[in-house]
């Protein structure tokens, strides 16, 4: 046996007191996540097959349900991709650069996690309402922001900003810019530097940010609700609609939605976990 | 930032699509859509109205009309309304909110309310106690919801619409019994709040706090939605006991002038109103639990909606602009009353 994996192991020792403690300790923690997850996961689905499967089909193959899935999915198609692209070149402007301003830029980035996402929503409405900074203009050109898709779109990209910059920064900075460099005073371009060495090297951190993103994006209630005028088959999103059904007290209609977006958290969570491995193995 | 240049035009380009697919203009005998901006309880009202209006129209005029329902708490639609949700017509729960329409937005002329019959309100409505089954409390009257050991729901007057009728109609009642004045009256609604332990934001809020979450004896709330909740959520769960005098509550609705005329919208906008006064229309208020304002169909739903002394807004108060500013706005009645309960 390696001599370290034996001090390892002694340490070990010391550290955990006696059995009883110990499973205490353990009991108390799946207590815990049984109380706080499971047992909330289990009573969405319970709650949309109340009434059985039928009924479950027809309140998500309701068109207004599935207008709030394509609404849904158009906002995190835009706003995905969108924070992709800023994400990745911000990461890599802080990580490799020395700038004015750059502190100010992380503050930045981070602002949609610090602000409550109803006063993200009121921004929008102050910005682009008809009684806001750019509404007179808008109204002008007959062009509607608020109270419409681009408008839920826009929330969505504000509060979903951070994800993708928030965790491809420290995995660049701990890389270094050693073998840009090198590729560099090799004579590749910095497109190909780039896609040659400097994605492949954050893929992991990427795609991780990716997947929260889009969990955030397809899952955001408050600041999409400011800005949502709640027009039915219009511009409800999938938290909206769930929402709406709970309070006309089709609770199996609410939960079936509810389910929907917990599938796709449960989904969300098998893909990072295989991210995670994946990267670790790398 | 390379991003900004580009999201920009697509944000407007979006705009420009969803302008192209919700502002058609009328053709005769084409499509058109109305957006009818409500509040919370309306929804299954307006859901059947807007299939029977659909269908007048089409036999009258030859043309598709969809309509398109916002719900929300009262004071926020309007201010959505005012903000620029695109409403052709509002149908909210008091007329103060409406009034903002004219004060903040310019939306429509002062004078909106005398435009349509009974002050723009073609279905009432009243204040009324929903108790639970059997009603352990014995509660019958006013006065008893002030007694200790009695907890009262109503919604934030501040925020809810239907919780200002509430109030409003607390407030009379105290005033207007023998012996009463604006100090009587004071101190008889700062003993109700006293035995309220949660304020919810909305109606619906309140309601389902109280029928779902099981808090509180009594909940005050609008007679259709006592309806609703004794008939179709919560059968033998629930009594409604209606009080000996309430307030008369009228719900108004009128054409936000602004929006229709940019949309070309003006004509069914106005249609769709005036129906609400047809017997089809004041019929489907009395199957939804609202009070019709026809005598006819009133009549044959007499049984329904017990009689009680009714007093308006205007007797008591002077009209809403003087109950909002003397009860709800900042630093008013209820601020000085209301203190939150440590819970």
């Amino acid at each position: 046996m390696h001599p370290s994996t034996l001090v390892l192991r002694r340490r070990t020792r010391t550290l955990s007191g006696p059995a009883v403690v110990r499973w205490a300790l353990i009991g108390a923690a799946l207590l815990f996540l049984a109380v706080f997850l499971l047992v909330p996961l289990v009573a969405v689905f319970t709650f949309a097959f109340q009434k059985g499967w039928a009924a479950y089909v027809a309140a998500i193959s309701d068109p207004e349900a599935l207008a709030a899935m394509r609404l849904t999915l158009t906002a995190a198609v835009i706003a995905v991709p969108l924070n992709l692209v800023f994400g990745l070149a911000a990461a890599w402007l802080i990580a490799r650069f020395r700038f004015p301003g750059r502190s100010l830029l992380v503050t930045l980035i981070d602002l949609p996690f610090s602000v409550s996402p109803v006063i993200a929503g009121l921004i929008f409405v102050l910005l682009f309402g008809r009684q806001g900074w750019l509404g007179p203009w808008l109204a002008e050109r007959n062009l509607q922001v608020i109270f419409a898709v681009p408008g839920i779109v826009l929330a969505t990209v504000f509060v979903t900003f951070p994800f993708v910059a928030r965790e491809v920064l420290p995995v660049m900075q701990a890389q270094g810019s050693d073998e840009e460099e090198a590729a560099l005073t090799l004579g590749a371009s910095g497109w190909r530097t780039f896609w040659r060495v400097t994605l492949p090297k954050v893929k992991w951190g990427v795609l991780y940010g990716v997947i929260l993103c889009n969990a955030r994006a397809m899952g955001e209630f408050g600041a999409v609700s400011v800005v949502s005028g709640h027009v039915r088959g219009i511009t409800t999103t999938l938290p909206l609609h769930a929402e709406i059904l709970y309070n006309e007290y089709d609770f199996v209609g609410a939960f079936a939605v509810a389910s929907l977006l917990t599938l796709l958290a449960l989904v969300t969570l098998v893909v990072k976990k295989y991210v995670e491995w994946r990267s670790v193995a790398s | 930032m390379e991003v900004r240049s580009w999201v920009l035009p697509l944000l407007l380009s979006l705009a420009a699509c969803s302008k192209s697919g919700g502002g058609d203009a009328p053709a005769p005998g084409g499509a058109v859509t109305l957006l009818n901006v409500s509040y919370d309880p309306t929804r299954e009202l307006y859901e059947d109205f807007n299939a029977a209006f659909a269908k007048h129209w089409a036999a009258k005029s030859g043309q598709k009309v969809t309509i398109k329902q916002s719900h929300g708490g009262s004071g926020k639609q309007a201010r959505a309304v005012i903000d620029g949700l695109e409403a052709d017509v509002v149908t909210l729960a008091l007329a103060y909110d409406v009034d903002m329409l004219h004060d903040k937005g310019q939306l429509i002329p002062a004078n909106w309310q005398t435009r349509l019959p009974d002050n723009s309100s073609p279905y009432t409505s009243t204040i009324v106690f929903v108790v639970r089954k059997g009603n352990p409390k014995g509660i019958k009257d006013w006065e008893d919801l002030v007694k200790e050991g009695v907890t009262v729901i109503t919604p934030n007057p501040k925020t809810s619409g239907g919780a200002r009728w509430n109030y409003l109609a607390a407030w009379g009642h105290a005033l207007r019994k023998p012996g009463g004045s604006e100090a009587t009256a004071q101190a008889f609604v700062e003993n109700l709040f006293r035995n309220v332990p949660v304020l919810d934001s909305g109606a619906r809020g309140s309601t389902t706090t109280f029928a779902e979450r099981g808090l509180g004896d009594v909940l005050i709330a609008w007679e259709n939605e006592a309806f609703l909740l004794t008939q179709e959520v919560g059968k033998d769960k629930f009594e409604i006991v209606v009080p000996s005098v309430s307030i008369l509550a009228e719900p108004p609705v009128t054409v936000v002038d602004k929006n229709a005329d940019k949309r070309g919208t003006r004509a069914v906008a106005e249609a769709y109103l005036q129906y609400l006064y047809s017997d089809e229309g004041q019929e489907l208020a009395a199957k939804h639990h609202y009070r019709p304002r026809s005598q006819a169909v009133a009549a044959k739903h007499a049984s329904k909606f017990p009689g009680v002394s009714l007093f308006t807004i205007a007797d008591v108060f002077g009209g809403w602009k003087k109950a909002q500013a003397a009860h709800f706005d900042e630093g008013g009645v209820f601020d000085r009353i209301y203190v939150p309960k440590a819970r």
